[in-house]
């Protein structure tokens, strides 16, 4: 069995479309809420890769936008808060064929799941990591999160906030990430685009995308979003410059930038630096028990 | 005083750095090539540099089950350890020690005492060199012939040049030559058995089990007394296929492991107890999207960091209750390191078959000693059955993951298998997997799936050989005891029988599930029934009493940080028949 088959036309697997990547049920989101908009690129990109929904894994935590995954058709794991990183490195090291895409939000990637996030970003596993950032807690009914403003009110800081947030775009690159981008789902086309080179990417992926929750987060909305904006494209920005990536990232007034900070020349994933994967097909569908050879020098050695 | 029966167990005690390690590894390979059964237990403390390390190595002519009750032989690398030990050695032990900086106390009558003029036998300023030369002289003591050291001198320091194996088999031989010169020998000759045995510590038949059954992912951080298990398979891992991740925390580990084993490799993953807390919410995760993995616990003396160096069997209760909600998941406690062996294909086979979880309950007592196995005994290629798992594609044919079935058991498919498209989720979630924790929440379907995955347990039971009671059935006492004590309690039995008691005991592996028609089949036809283990609050007998509602006549409990020897058992069994107390707590003669 092989999971390597492409769509390429010429294989007589049907082309898909976005619309055959749509779950088993329709999202519970609130109306107008930012996700919507974030299913919708990734929907668009993996039909845009060829990709079949068997092939890839769709991976999340806990929260509004990890309940992605039952709203995608592909392979799901819906697993714990803070824990999506983890449990896709395991699966992607597992089947390295396999597309693995971790879906989730602010709180669960850079705050229950900050560790991992760090350390998923050093080793470079080839897994693209979409952040459904809202700035807030909704699911929760509306606190702080570790990306909301210096002074925002809500439910847990009736007084505003008087801690800094963090930044995911210069954390990313400082811990060794080497795809960095931040896309607005008000901007589907954009984000489809920032998608599909995430996951074509062969290492560590992160988009980190502004979602605004409609219901609990009044400050940083699509209003507020929509008119500072500015596509570092736009902008020739060099993305193998990582110290100007940085300035770019930290830019927070009438211009927020999206698109690409940083993509690094050249990126050699986990899985290839790993001699375990290189022969034999992922490790999932390999033949389980030792040869002869291996028990006997693993007995010899013991004598 | 040479002997026909050749059983001899030696202490080599020194401070964190002296290389103890070294002889003791030396003197192991030694005895077991000739067939002899070894047994060692390593008493050590959380420090790189210093403290007071102590090696026991037990040798016997015949099958060995514990460290044993005293020490024929004592090398002392130190002053503090010949101050620590020397009470203890009785008539016709030998001490040997550095003559040259190492002064005796009070010595007890008929002990041979060995100082060796280290200074004019090495005419060398290594102070590495002090142990090789006690280790020629014990190999006199012990009736070794020089060839054979001087075989396995070579073979020990074979990377690090002809030089260095030269000065070592130089400053041996002095120290053997000395020894035969002016001590008397414990044994003429050294016996030969035969057919050679191999060594391994607990930690090490773990993972070589689990490679056996098919492992191919296998991720830890670092915790003594598991770290064992993550060496093994680190250098293992490329030779044989195996991922093989140190990750940055715990609660990496454990999800880790469960993202490899839904992928469908067979996965574990090890800790200790601090660890395995981080990893509890994960247990229930894996318990609720029905995925086969395997956690170790390799327990050592809590509460928190505890002691970190030293034994208990006091993680009983946290893994019985790790995790929230009722889900399926087997607990199992090796009660050797061949068991820990044999453990593992059959433990994979069984979560692959029910789709659970799975915890092993090991401790630093098998963890971290070393002992003698008979490479015969030991089987590379267990059977492996992995249930049925779907891994061929399938035209769309309204699959479902969680399907209510009569056993409980859903039809198990893996990612990136066409047509068996499906979601894995840690929230409720109805047959096709769609959550109904939210949107959907429906009494009905929620009680149909809590129904369904405890149906997986329910006659599981009888698939697990049950505990069988060893020794005469007629017997005074019952020892009841699980995991690790299991070689104690059979050696307490053989000390109580040359002391007029006759005991036999039951030795319990399985905690989860657990055979209750068995144990209480076995515990209420005993005449006494005591429980030994090694912590505080008994928690086997806790555990016991829940499932069984039984009571027991006495306890024998140990939490010193120190494991069972012996005549520790004996005495609590002597002092439980007078009735003098209900739980017995061993005194630990000596500060280790």
């Amino acid at each position: 069995m092989t999971t390597t088959e492409r769509n390429t036309g010429d294989s007589g697997v049907v082309a898909l479309t976005a619309r055959d990547f749509k779950g088993a049920v329709d999202p519970d989101w609130c109306p107008g809420c930012g996700d919507f908009g974030v299913l919708n690129s990734l929907q668009r990109a993996v039909a845009g890769l060829g990709l079949q929904p068997h092939e890839i894994l769709a991976v999340s935590g806990i929260g509004c936008s990890s309940n992605l995954p039952g709203y995608f058709n592909s392979y799901g794991m819906h697993t714990l808060h803070g824990r999506a990183l983890a449990v896709a490195t395991g699966a992607k090291l597992a089947n390295h064929e396999l597309t693995v895409v971790v879906t989730g939000g602010d709180g669960d990637g850079y705050g229950i799941g900050g560790n991992h996030f760090t350390h998923t970003a050093r080793r470079n596993i080839d897994l693209t990591y979409i952040v459904m950032n809202n700035q807030i807690y909704g699911l929760t009914t509306g606190q702080i999160s570790p990306t909301s403003r210096d002074g925002m009110k809500t439910k847990s800081t009736p007084f505003g906030s008087v801690e800094m947030p963090v930044n995911p775009i210069t954390s990313a690159i400082m811990n060794g990430a080497t795809f960095v981008a931040r896309g607005y789902s008000g901007d589907v086309r954009h984000l489809t685009d920032l998608m599909t080179k995430a996951i074509e990417h062969k290492g560590f992926a992160l988009v980190d995308v502004f979602s605004p929750c409609v219901t609990f987060n009044l400050d940083n909305t699509h209003n507020f979003f929509k008119d500072r904006v500015v596509k570092l494209e736009d902008e020739e920005h060099n993305t193998g410059d990582w110290k100007l990536a940085c300035e770019k990232a930290m830019e927070w007034g009438e211009t927020i930038y999206t698109g690409i900070f940083f993509q690094a020349p050249e990126s050699v994933s986990l899985g290839r630096r790993e001699p375990v994967l290189d022969e034999g097909g992922p490790l999932a569908f390999r033949e389980l028990g030792l040869s002869e050879d291996q028990a006997n020098n693993i007995i010899r050695r013991m004598m | 005083m040479a002997s026909n029966k050749y059983d001899l167990a030696m202490g080599i005690g020194g401070e964190a750095g002296q290389g103890i390690a070294t002889p003791g590894d030396i003197l192991a390979r030694i005895f077991v090539r000739r067939c002899l059964h070894l047994y060692t237990y390593n008493a050590y403390q959380s420090i790189i540099r210093g403290g007071h390390i102590f090696l026991t190595v037990r040798v016997s002519d015949q099958e060995i089950f514990s460290h044993g009750d005293k020490l024929d032989l004592l090398l002392c690398l130190n002053q503090d350890t010949m101050d620590r030990h020397l009470n203890l050695m009785g008539p016709g032990s030998r001490v040997i020690y550095n003559g040259d900086n190492i002064t005796p106390g009070d010595v007890n009558d008929g002990v041979h005492m060995c100082p060796l003029p280290v200074a004019d036998l090495s005419e060398s300023r290594n102070r590495l060199v002090q142990n090789t030369i006690a280790v020629g002289a014990i190999m006199s003591l012990m009736g070794v012939d020089f060839e054979v050291l001087e075989e396995s001198l070579s073979l020990r320091f074979q990377r690090q040049g002809q030089n260095v194996i030269d000065e070592n088999v130089r400053v041996a031989r002095a120290g053997f030559d000395y020894a035969s010169e002016n001590f008397v020998p414990y044994y003429d000759t050294l016996p030969d058995g035969g057919k050679p045995l191999a060594v391994w510590a607990g930690n090490d038949a773990i993972a070589m089990g689990g490679a056996a059954a098919g492992v191919k992912f296998y991720c830890a951080y670092p915790m003594s007394p598991s770290s064992g298990i993550l060496h093994w398979m680190a250098a293992n891992a490329r030779n044989l296929g195996i991922m093989v991740r140190q990750v940055e925390d715990e609660i990496g580990v454990a999800n880790m492991a469960i993202g490899a084993a839904h992928t469908g490799v067979r996965a574990m993953c090890g800790t200790s107890g601090g660890g395995f807390a981080l990893m509890t919410e994960a247990v229930g995760a894996a318990g609720m999207m029905e995925i086969p993995v395997v956690f170790i616990d390799v327990q050592r003396a809590g509460t928190s960091t505890g002691v970190p160096t030293k034994n208990d069997q006091g993680d009983l209760w946290q893994v019985l209750g790790a995790s929230q909600g009722d889900f399926e998941r087997f607990i199992v406690a090796p009660t050797s390191a061949l068991d820990c062996f044999n453990t593992m294909p059959e433990l994979f086979n069984l979560v692959d078959k029910v789709q659970c979880p799975a915890i092993v309950l090991s401790d630093l007592l098998i963890g971290e000693g070393r002992f003698s196995v008979d490479p015969d005994d030991i089987n590379m290629h267990p059977h492996i059955d992995r249930a049925g798992l779907i891994t061929e594609p399938a035209p769309s044919n309204g699959y479902m993951r969680y399907e209510n079935t009569e056993s409980g058991v859903s039809p198990r498919a893996l990612p990136g298998v066409p047509g068996y498209v499906h979601v894995v989720a840690t929230d409720e979630h109805d047959e096709n997997s769609v959550l109904i924790s939210d949107e959907f929440t429906n009494p009905l379907k929620r009680r149909m799936m809590v129904e369904k995955r405890a149906r997986k347990f329910q006659d599981i039971v009888k698939e697990i050989a049950p505990p069988e009671i060893e020794g005469p059935a007629d017997a005074d006492v019952t020892l009841l005891g699980w995991g690790s004590t299991e070689g104690v309690i059979r050696e307490a039995r053989q000390l109580l029988a040359e002391q007029g008691v006759t005991a036999n005991q039951l030795a319990i592996k399985w905690i989860v599930p657990f055979h209750v028609d068995e144990v209480t089949d076995i515990v209420t036809r005993s005449k006494k029934v005591f429980i030994v283990e090694n912590n505080h609050s008994g928690q086997f007998y806790r555990y016991m009493r829940s499932e069984t509602g039984l009571s027991v006549d006495g306890h024998i409990r140990k939490y010193d940080g120190e494991p069972f020897m012996p005549h520790h058992i004996a005495a609590g069994v002597k002092e439980l028949l007078a009735g003098s107390t209900e739980v017995f707590v061993p005194d630990q003669e000596v500060i280790v």
